[in-house]
């Protein structure tokens, strides 16, 4: 029960992205298209959750003092791993996602999940805990996402939906739409939680 | 002329902050004063560019000859964590003064994510080593500059009166978003 608990809790009630406001860099820079802040999602659930399997693994052996050290080698390794198996298989998403494939390594999700969680908690709880928040930050991504692309492209994921020759609010996928669309994402959310 | 071009494209037309989405936590974290915002900046820069010569140089010289590339991620990191801590370390003995002002930030630098998409940015775009310390130059000054104008505004947004579920966060994403609308209009200056 509690276990289901650690899981839900990164999806809805402490949402890193939409709640936590944390690790804003990736989702304000590749949410231009559905498919991208999916994709983005996926990788970064995977670092997170083979993190904190790692560090939760480790616990006892990590000397408190340079733990920051090597929980950081810790998902950059796993980051490396992800940077390599894209580049081989999704060799367009890995050029849209661009600089921030590496830049997963400083997201400050995945520190601060091994430092507040997967350190202190079961193997379990804390692959629970990467999974349940992997997919909270894939929620928001992909739902910002599909909102940029729906309102500067017309499309979703990658489907058009207006004709040819609509014009569509090109700013929105460009750089000034994704902070205007997150903050109104936010505003909203801020509200839904007011009327609880 | 070109480091002029590289320097105007890298702090007006491609800003790091309104841009290219380097460098959103601390832009959103400290910039509620003109004073810490400034501080941050002159950290940021400092780190930067040093970051960015000792990263260019053990890629040039250490990861490309044994064509370990792959391991530029972690690599990179570990040096600038190892970095800000031995500046931070320096920095406390030989001025404190400096260290008084900008020590509270040093530690949050390691996790910002624009030294390291600067670092392999340079690497990237394939720059030599004088190139790359003038476009880190200007970033870090782009990050300065849009940081200090947006505490600006968010002091001035103190005393206006916002909606209760706009308050804070979202205010200020639609404000950073009108800010970056303004930097577009220097699109066009460098092709």
């Amino acid at each position: 029960m509690s276990n289901l608990r650690h899981f839900t809790n990164g999806i809805m009630r402490e949402n890193p992205t939409l709640v936590l406001l944390i690790g804003m860099c990736p989702v304000l820079a590749v949410s231009t298209t559905a498919i991208n802040g999916m994709g983005m999602g996926i990788a970064t659930t995977f670092v997170l959750t083979m993190s904190n399997l790692v560090i939760s693994l480790i616990k006892n052996l990590v000397p408190n003092k340079v733990r920051i050290p090597i929980f950081v080698v810790v998902i950059a390794s796993f980051v490396t791993i992800v940077q390599m198996t894209m580049e081989a298989f999704v060799p367009t998403l890995y050029k849209a996602l661009g600089v921030f494939v590496p830049l997963i390594v400083v997201n400050c999700i995945i520190l601060a999940r091994a430092e507040a969680f997967a350190q202190k908690n079961t193997v379990i709880a804390s692959i629970l805990d990467g999974l349940g928040m992997g997919i909270g930050f894939t929620l928001a991504l992909t739902i910002l996402g599909a909102i940029r692309e729906m309102l500067g492209n017309g499309s979703i994921f990658n489907v058009r939906f207006v004709g040819e020759n609509a014009s569509t609010i090109l700013v929105f996928i460009l750089s000034p739409g994704a902070f205007i669309a997150l903050g109104y994402l936010i505003a909203f959310i801020n509200r839904l939680k007011g009327n609880k | 002329m070109e480091y002029i071009i590289i320097f105007i494209s890298a702090i007006l037309v491609n800003n790091i902050v309104l841009a290219k989405f380097l460098g959103i936590c601390p832009f959103l974290g400290v910039s509620n004063k003109v004073g810490t915002a400034a501080g941050m900046s002159a950290a940021v820069t400092f780190v930067m560019v040093l970051a960015t010569i000792v990263t260019f140089l053990l890629q040039k010289y250490v990861l490309d000859p044994f064509h370990i590339g792959f391991m530029q991620t972690i690599v990179f990191i570990l040096v600038i964590a190892a970095l800000v801590q031995m500046v931070e370390t320096i920095l406390k003995k030989i001025s404190p003064s400096l260290y008084q002002a900008l020590g509270i930030f040093l530690p949050l630098i390691t996790t910002n994510c624009a030294v390291l998409g600067i670092a392999i940015l340079t690497i990237q775009n394939n720059y030599n080593l004088i190139q790359g310390i003038v476009f880190t130059a200007a970033n870090a000054l782009g990050f300065g500059l849009a940081i200090i104008i947006f505490a600006g505004l968010r002091e001035r947004l103190e005393l206006q009166g916002v909606p209760k579920g706009m308050k804070g966060f979202p205010i200020s994403l639609v404000m950073a978003g009108i800010l970056a609308m303004a930097f577009m209009g220097f699109s066009g200056i460098v092709k």
